[in-house]
């Protein structure tokens, strides 16, 4: 039973938790802009995520005329699947998740995220409209290069680890957690990770004061919805995986391993919400300036340190 | 250039501008000197004699000059002209110099009524372009040699020029208004832009230009304005701003209002000053009408527009954090900008735009507590400005997205009429108040705040150095509020004073005239100039001497600003280009008016 209500559950409840995050940062940023927010629907307003779901739901599915039909209607689906997919090898207990023990499980996730860019690109591109095609063109430099450092700073976690399961990695952080040792590592991933779903300081592709709605600009109704949960179940994916990857997954005293995960989780959630509510945006080429010149090279010079300790570990007996 | 020049051409120091340019006129020479109320040397001269005079102003006399405004006047309904030459059309060309108030000249040339025209002056200052093109567009006067004459305040497809006498002024005296669907096409298509009609390319050697609408409804342009950038990638190779989707004709509207009701329509001119924009008008109204303003009233009004200031410069700040993308600014300033409507509503029971100046005084006393409310606001801001220099001013990637983008030099801002921060921010310490104080700055202490590179962070840093010199203004302005009438003893005032209404009959008889028509202002002309929220505000008032002003003239400092754009936006990213229009600081409604 347990095996088969998982892979059901769980997009169902990343959809959930996404739509209910919406209402989150809105209340949070709400909060720390000297606000209300949404506080009408529901008690303390909680019912708004579900509100305006409904009223994306229920709007016209238009597509405008002069888009690329089906590359239009396919981009969100992209998007939503990707993010999904990844949720699969997600370690959430010792035992749990999809696919948790999945031997590649970080190589997959990387995979997802890359294939998560043509949600984008095809967004823009298919839409037609110079403000969408300029949306795409920023995601794409953006999140192309942002992806190799993201990758590269992964590899100091896996060294360590010896292992691509996220499973395996929670458990290599039984002494201490990553975040200490792969700290480089960490702060580069943290940024590739904001780049990667495309949230301020570094939501270029959307850049509303620049370019309207980016890449989404044609896209109203259930469309739109998805990828705007999308972009909210990626902050989830990325918070899920700094803490399976350096904030040790599952791990802590006395609470079970689901609570833990759910509590560091929902911290780096918070500290995404709180970075939209203090950053202005850098500009595209002072990003990509950034990425090139900045954390490639400290995630190179990550690996080379981790291999370098490593091996200096494994010769002096 | 000037140095080429024999020093003889040169003007002596002792010499003023008028002798100096009757010296070098052909006869007739300068066809009149007109004496007007504000004090203005104001001078006729022909048509032919237009372009040498202008040319060699510009280049040996030895003063700073600036196109300061540029307008016309259809004279066709005027009944008082003495000593001026005849005409039925007049351009005006005002030169402000920024060095010495007794150089300031006012040059007007004389039309005739049958294809009125002039050369242009675009070559000799470039901000006369737009300046030319607002002048074709409202008075047919045409301007040979304008790289581009076309109308700007109207859409293309208007007929007529709105400000000369015969066009109507109102829906009435049209008939119904209907739009089909081919003329709805017709109008659709006007707005077209056409880069071959700008003489831009479509391509490069290697590549396809992308021709980008930034607008007319877009997040960044602070209002109904619209940008064509011609892109190559996102790197902006030329932009060409079009202007006028905020224009409601306010200068029309002075002639068809009374003194005194045109006065909120004053307010929603530069609508984040509120009742700054009323004081170059009433000042302007009491130089015609001879009143002079009692202390209290003035210090008021001081106090207000400071405030206004204030307000503005908020808005200002908020927004310009928020177009480089950061959130919450505009959030807290906006809650200070809600302290300032407090008091604004608490003294003048409006927020935005109370519409408070009168012609002779301001509209009430202050109430009871007005000065603990401006107190506590005074004492209070100063901490939270603090706050927000750490937020905003030190945050690294607000540098990096404002430092050397949209810079301009002291040269460039004076060649363009760029006044109030902007030209402060190239580190002339040139203010208005300073310069020629009017109301009761000249009893006030306060600093010209300057930066040194005319960059978009400097812009913004004069801005917020702004707030904290007008926090002392207003200090010294509850410490010293003079006691006595708020309103002048004078039977042009507007509404008159009312406690000897009912014991003398010429009073009665001011009162009721006054009340009903509104006042008779004496016939003359007069222009009073304020440095406003943005810069320079100037109104020119011409009366015939009716109960309507003659001719409105609205010189806002946004008009001028955004004509620069094209020159700041060549060869940077759209990027840079919403932080250049952040920091621009401009509203539509003061371009378009």
């Amino acid at each position: 039973m347990m095996r088969l209500s998982l892979p059901v559950l769980t997009p169902l409840a990343v959809l959930g938790l996404a739509t209910m995050l919406t209402w989150v940062e809105r209340r949070l940023l709400g909060l720390w802009q000297d606000r209300y927010g949404p506080n009408r629907v529901g008690p303390g307003g909680v019912f708004q995520a579900v509100a305006d779901g409904v009223k994306l739901l229920f709007k016209q599915d238009w597509v405008p005329p002069f888009a690329d039909r089906g590359v239009f209607v396919l981009a969100p689906a992209i998007g939503m699947m990707t993010v999904l997919l990844s949720f699969a090898v997600i370690p959430f207990t010792a035992m749990g998740g999809i696919a948790g023990g999945m031997n590649v499980g970080l190589l997959f996730i990387l995979a997802m995220m890359g294939l998560g860019v043509y949600a984008v690109v095809l967004a823009g591109w298919a839409s037609n409209s110079k403000y969408a095609l300029l949306g795409g063109m920023r995601a794409a430099a953006q999140m192309i290069s942002y992806e190799v450092f993201m990758g590269v700073s992964l590899l100091g976690v896996v060294m360590a680890a010896g292992s691509f399961s996220l499973r395996d990695i929670v458990a290599a952080q039984g002494r201490v957690w990553f975040v200490i040792p792969q700290c480089l590592g960490f702060c580069v991933f943290m940024l590739a990770g904001i780049a990667e779903t495309h949230r301020l300081p570094f939501d270029l592709p959307e850049g509303e004061n620049e370019l309207g709605a980016g890449f989404h600009t044609e896209y109203s109704g259930l469309k739109f919805g998805m990828f705007f949960i999308a972009e909210y179940a990626g902050i989830i994916l990325v918070s899920a995986l700094v803490t399976t990857l350096y904030l040790g997954g599952g791990l802590g005293p006395v609470l079970p391993a689901a609570v833990w995960f759910t509590l560091k989780t929902c911290g780096m959630v918070m500290f995404f919400i709180l970075l939209r509510a203090a950053l202005p945006r850098p500009r595209y080429d002072q990003l990509m300036a950034l990425g090139w010149k900045i954390l490639l090279p400290l995630s190179l010079l990550n690996v080379m340190a981790t291999g370098t300790i490593m091996m200096l570990r494994a010769t002096t007996p | 250039m000037a140095t080429t020049l024999s020093p003889a051409r040169r003007r002596e120091q002792t010499q003023s501008l008028p002798d100096w340019i009757s010296t070098r006129l052909a006869p007739p020479g300068i066809l009149a000197t007109q004496p007007t109320r504000d004090g203005v040397c104001t001078i006729w001269i022909a048509a032919t004699d237009l372009r040498p005079t202008l040319a060699a102003l510009k280049e040996d006399a030895s003063t700073t000059l600036m196109l300061f405004d540029l307008t016309a006047i259809d004279e066709r309904g005027r009944t008082h002209r003495e000593g001026q030459p005849q005409a039925a059309f007049t351009v005006v060309y005002h030169l402000l110099s920024l060095t010495s108030r007794a150089d300031e000249l006012r040059i007007k040339v004389p039309l005739g009524a049958a294809s009125p025209g002039l050369p242009t002056i675009s070559d000799l200052w470039p901000n006369a372009n737009w300046y030319e093109r607002e002048v074709w567009d409202l008075f047919g006067i045409r301007f040979d040699n304008h790289p581009f004459l076309r109308r700007i305040l109207t859409p293309p497809t208007w007929t007529g020029h709105p400000l000369r006498k015969d066009h109507h002024a109102r829906a009435t005296e049209m008939p119904p208004y209907s739009l089909t669907e081919d003329e709805e096409m017709h109008e659709q298509h006007a707005l077209r832009f056409d880069p071959a009609r700008w003489g831009m390319k479509r391509h490069s050697a290697h590549s396809d230009f992308m021709f980008l609408n930034l607008g007319p409804n877009h997040p960044s342009v602070h209002g109904v304005f619209r940008i064509v950038l011609q892109l190559e990638g996102e790197r902006i190779v030329d932009a060409v701003p079009d202007i006028g989707f905020h224009h409601r004709g306010a200068e029309k509207m002075g002639e068809r209002q009374s003194w005194h009701t045109y006065i909120p329509y004053t307010d929603r001119v530069d609508y984040l000053g509120g009742v700054m924009n009323n004081f170059p008008y009433v000042m302007a109204v009491e130089t015609l009408a001879g009143i002079t303003v009692p202390p209290r009233a003035q210090m008021i009004r001081v106090m207000l527009a400071e405030l206004f200031r204030i307000a503005s410069h908020l808005v200002f700040y908020g927004t310009m954090a928020q177009d480089v993308g950061q959130l919450s600014p505009v959030f807290y300033m906006f809650t200070d900008r809600e302290r300032v409507f407090g008091i604004i509503e608490a003294i003048c029971g409006f927020r935005m735009h109370p519409a408070w100046f009168r012609i002779g005084g301001v509209a009430m006393d202050l109430p009871a507590g007005w000065d603990g409310l401006v107190r506590a606001f005074i004492n209070d801001l100063p901490k939270r400005l603090d706050e927000y220099d750490a937020m905003v001013m030190r945050n690294p990637i607000f540098r990096a997205r404002t430092q050397g983008v949209g810079a301009y030099t002291t040269a460039e801002a004076v060649e363009w009429g760029v006044t109030g921060p902007g030209l402060r921010a190239t580190g002339l310490a040139w203010d208005y108040r300073r310069h020629a104080p009017y109301a009761c700055y000249d009893q006030l202490e306060f600093d010209i705040p300057t930066a040194a590179n005319g960059d978009c962070f400097d812009r913004v840093a004069v801005h917020v150095a702004e707030i904290r010199q007008s926090l002392r203004i207003l200090r010294q302005c509850v410490d010293n509020m003079p006691a006595g009438p708020i309103k002048a003893e004078h039977p042009l005032t507007c509404p008159p004073p009312k406690p000897r209404t009912m014991h003398d009959i010429e009073t009665l008889i001011h009162h009721f005239l006054g009340v009903s028509w509104g006042p008779v202002i004496p016939a003359g002309e007069a222009r009073c100039c304020i440095e406003a929220t943005k810069g320079l505000n100037s109104y020119t008032l011409v009366s015939d001497g009716g109960t309507t002003s003659y001719r409105t003239r609205i010189r806002t400092p946004s008009f001028a600003h955004l004509q620069m754009i094209p020159l700041l936006s060549r060869g940077v990213m759209i990027a840079d280009l919403i932080a250049i229009l952040g920091s621009i600081d401009f509203v539509m409604a003061d371009v378009d008016r």
